[in-house]
């Protein structure tokens, strides 16, 4: 076991206390999709326990069994016992990239995500190829049917591509359109900067109309959860560490994001910190400061939108918000708030949606099996609209909703808050 | 495991169905108990064909055979014990064959997962009542191997009792169909019956033939909490006596709350020494609230010190969810725990209750008390640590004690479990020698090769 001695491991707790129970079993995804114990909380966490303890090599199935986990928290959340099987696969991920530190993850998340300005140079191809119109000859000529379905399903997560990443648009420092009663930091994540710029900038006017003024550092990181879901701890805790000094200068008493991700990710800084001296408190004062957009709407008096969105909607839970953060009645108050919606539940719309971050591009089949699952229940609900505060959950809903060729548009909650409040500026004006 | 029988199960099932990296057996060698062993080879059939040409094999090469569901047993009678073999994993069996609502019937595949099965024919207005506490991690194939219970069972009667057909691969490769739709049946031995609780012993159960009854449209349910146990138990004999039949009547003792306290945040009272979850059910909404209102004043007459009823569905729940977390939950408190579910006449719950707690107190580890007081099936669950050489001997003995208890007031071994590996040794104790002999002769009868689930249900 030399190849475990110095380097940091799960807590035995996450593997000792299972009593294997199953009841984990009856929530996880992949469980269901496969109908094995291997691929289920229960199968990863006797694994786990038994490489720890030398029972098994940590062989390369092993491993891919950590890596087959979604970490959409839903065993964590039923455990009877308390232990996270979900963490102890992100831990055990941690392990084999100690031992053995993959080349790529290190230029992908240390040298690229790490770095806003990079990730924006990186990302320019796409958005020429929506910006330069090549997208839309594209899908008018049909051309994407020559490529093999993966692409084309990721190809079709993509949402409308803005011309410039939001960091570029949004001013430090935006002042509400009425008094300020609020100074509220904004967390701008990565997808949200790069692919819906739109969404945050509805969020940013959903902010200043109820009387916020809104601080959005320029210099954030991402929030780490890709690089988490890969086993680099380390560049988590490294991107943290920033993120935390950049939002202490922001002089800002709440930190707003409109990503579920970021927002669980940041939410769990307290924790990922919690033994590193200096850092433990600040991780703590950074976390509790942490909202969702829905979170905060829902304890500020909020102005009722007088415009119309005329849908039928639906709310897809993501597991980030849900789970991660415990935030799933906000959302859905804010969606009744909107005159015209039709609101209708979606069945089991806790279920994660195959998403996970990148489990489309590194886990197709298994995530294609989840969506299906998602779409079957989306399309019940008759919904004209879904909406879901996570970039991840919309690109996979998007894609999912291209491949069976339906008419519903994915969106975040506080877009059609926006979209309600725009609506009543243009009766205004009509009128 | 020999190379030929791997080729010729490979033959059967593909790569996809067949398993046998380390990872795999590794992960195939247990269930819900703290008993491991591991199998040489897991399959994983999806149909019941496949499942006779497993057999088959297995019988020509003498290897046994072990089946199992999702592993959520409270015996070990699905872990390959004492080790090797073949385990026979029905889970991708999960079809739905035919919902019958004239004759209200459902025929399913073994792997079908029980609440699965249930939501599936109440949205049809029809019930399978049966509800252990794994109803959503175990599937109805295994339900059937270990007739199980739940909650439900004091009104509406155990897995058994709704299972009118069953088809089953015998130990030579054969398959049995038994029963059918009709209600009433005796024409030839009872061989569904013989089947059902045989714990994969006899022949593996691949397709279910159930019952079903007309889902109730109302339920009421209470939660009443008592300063004392002994006035708990009592009460349970008080409401059956008055001539009202719960759906379900459930106790739980002071360490039971206090651990559901825990994990579900519910607001419980954990200063008091005992509830009871009492769940009133039918389709005439006043007599479902006249039923549950009676129980509530039996209980006040008996010493409760509160009863409050659930307000809205999501309380109900609530309250539910948190009663099948229970026995999961006690692992909050100790790093092991072994429960058992001894039954015994109603009569007898308050003297049960008060010799468990003696033998507790004899031996110095916790003894947790809940379950399903209206049919006198409880869930002892011994507290411990099995790492401590010297707690290990205790438990043993308890245990013993435990079963010698509830055999002396006329009660039995398991009402639930089953035997798996775990009561072997008790099993000649409860049914002497002589039933012993006649099950031995049945079993060599169905299974003369001693392939299907060795090793389990009969002492060594």
């Amino acid at each position: 076991m030399d190849l475990l001695a110095n380097i940091e491991k799960p807590g035995e707790t996450d593997y000792l206390n299972c009593i294997r129970c199953g009841l984990c079993l009856a929530v996880c995804p992949t469980y269901r999709e496969y109908l094995n114990e291997i691929s289920g909380p229960r199968g990863r966490v006797a694994l786990a326990r038994k490489s720890m303890e030398g029972e098994l090599e940590l062989s390369p199935n092993l491993l891919k069994q950590m890596n087959a986990c979604f970490a959409c928290l839903a065993c964590n959340e039923i455990c009877p016992v308390g232990i996270r099987p979900a963490e102890l696969t992100l831990a055990m991920r941690y392990v084999q990239e100690q031992i053995k530190p993959t080349d790529w993850k290190q230029r992908l998340f240390g040298g690229l995500i790490s770095h806003p300005g990079r990730m924006e140079t990186a990302t320019l191809p796409l958005r020429l190829y929506e910006g330069s119109g090549i997208r839309k000859l594209i899908y008018k000529f049909g051309l994407l049917r020559i490529l093999p379905s993966q692409i084309r399903d990721l190809e079709a997560m993509l949402p409308h591509l803005p011309q410039r990443p939001l960091r570029q648009v949004l001013p430090e420092k935006t002042e509400p359109y009425g008094e300020s009663r609020y100074r509220v930091g904004f967390f701008l994540g990565c997808a949200q900067n790069l692919l819906f710029a739109e969404e945050s900038k509805a969020t940013v006017r959903v902010l200043r109309r109820n009387g916020c003024t809104v601080i959005t550092p320029m210099d954030v990181q991402c929030c780490g959860m890709p690089a988490r879901g890969f086993g680099r701890l380390d560049l988590v805790r490294a991107q943290a560490k920033h993120n935390i000094a950049t939002f202490e200068k922001a002089n800002v008493d709440i930190v707003i994001t409109d990503c579920a991700t970021c927002g669980s990710t940041l939410k769990d800084y307290k924790e990922l910190l919690r033994d590193e001296a200096e850092w433990g408190a600040r991780a703590r004062a950074f976390s509790a400061r942490v909202q969702d957009i829905s979170e905060f709407l829902s304890q500020i008096p909020l102005e009722k939108p007088g415009g119309k969105v005329e849908a039928r909607v639906t709310y897809h839970d993501p597991c980030h918000l849900r789970r991660g953060q415990k935030v799933w009645q906000q959302p859905r108050d804010l969606l009744s708030l909107i005159d015209g919606l039709d609101y209708i539940e979606l069945p089991e719309a806790d279920w994660c949606c195959g998403s996970a971050g990148s489990q489309l591009i590194t886990h197709y089949e298994t995530s294609t099996k989840v969506m299906d699952r998602k779409l079957d229940n989306l399309v019940g609900t008759g919904a004209q609209i879904i909406a879901s505060g996570c970039p991840g959950c919309q690109m996979q809903l998007n894609t999912a909703i291209h491949r069976r060729g339906l008419e519903v548009r994915v969106v975040h909650p506080v877009t059609l808050l926006d979209e309600a409040y725009e609506a009543e500026n243009a009766d205004k004006i009509k009128g | 495991m020999q190379t030929r029988l791997k080729d010729e199960l490979h033959q059967i099932l593909g790569n996809k169905g067949l398993l046998h990296t380390p990872e795999d057996l590794a992960v195939y060698g247990y269930d819900g108990t703290f008993v491991e062993a591991q199998p040489d080879i897991v399959v994983l059939p999806e149909t019941t064909e496949q499942v006779s040409q497993i057999v088959k094999l297995a019988a020509d090469a003498r290897n046994p055979i072990v089946p199992r569901g999702m592993g959520s047993g409270l015996a070990a009678a699905s872990v390959p014990f004492p080790a090797g073999g073949i385990v026979l994993c029905l889970t991708r069996m999960n079809h739905i064959l035919e919902i019958d609502t004239e004759n209200s019937t459902v025929l399913a595949e073994a792997g079908v997962v029980t609440a699965d099965l249930q939501s599936s024919v109440e949205k049809l207005g029809l019930f399978y009542p049966p509800d252990p506490s794994s109803i959503r991690h175990s599937t109805i194939g295994g339900n059937v191997a270990c007739n199980a219970g739940g909650p439900r069972c004091l009104k509406y009667g155990v897995t058994g009792d709704y299972v009118l057909g069953l088809t089953v691969v015998l130990a030579d490769g054969r398959i049995l169909k038994t029963g059918g739709k009709p209600i009433k049946d005796v024409t030839g031995y009872d061989l569904t019956g013989l089947f059902t609780g045989s714990e994969g012993t006899l022949g593996i159960v691949t397709e279910v033939l159930l019952r079903l009854i007309t889902k109730p449209q109302y339920f009421k349910t209470a939660l009443a909490e008592f300063g004392l146990l002994v006035d708990a138990s009592r009460t349970v004999n008080a409401i059956l006596a008055a001539g009202i039949v719960p759906a379900s009547l459930e106790l739980m003792d002071q360490t039971a709350i206090r651990c559901i306290e825990e994990a579900m945040h519910l607001d419980l009272n954990t200063e008091i020494e005992a509830s009871l979850i009492i769940e009133t059910d039918g389709n005439d909404e006043q007599a479902v609230i006249r039923e549950i209102e009676a129980c509530a004043r039996i209980c006040q007459q008996s010493g409760a010190g509160s009863v409050k009823m659930a307000q809205s569905e999501a309380e109900r729940n609530a309250l539910w969810k948190a009663r099948r977390s229970m026995a999961p939950s006690l692992a909050r408190k100790a790093p092991n725990k072994l429960g058992e579910d001894i039954t015994v006449p109603r009569s007898a719950i308050p003297e049960i209750v008060q010799r468990l707690r003696r033998i507790s107190e004899k031996y110095g580890l916790p003894i947790v008390i809940f379950g399903h007081a209206g049919d006198g099936n409880l869930h002892p669950n011994i507290l411990f640590d099995k790492r401590q050489p010297e707690q290990w001997a205790k438990v043993e003995q308890m245990v013993g004690e435990i079963f010698d208890a509830s055999l002396s007031l006329g009660g039995t071994l398991s009402g639930e479990h089953g035997v798996g590996v775990l009561k072997r040794p008790y099993l000649e104790r409860a049914l002497g020698s002589v039933s012993i002999e006649i099950q031995r002769n049945i079993k060599h009868a169905l299974d003369p090769l001693n392939i299907l689930n060795p090793g389990k249900m009969f002492p060594e």
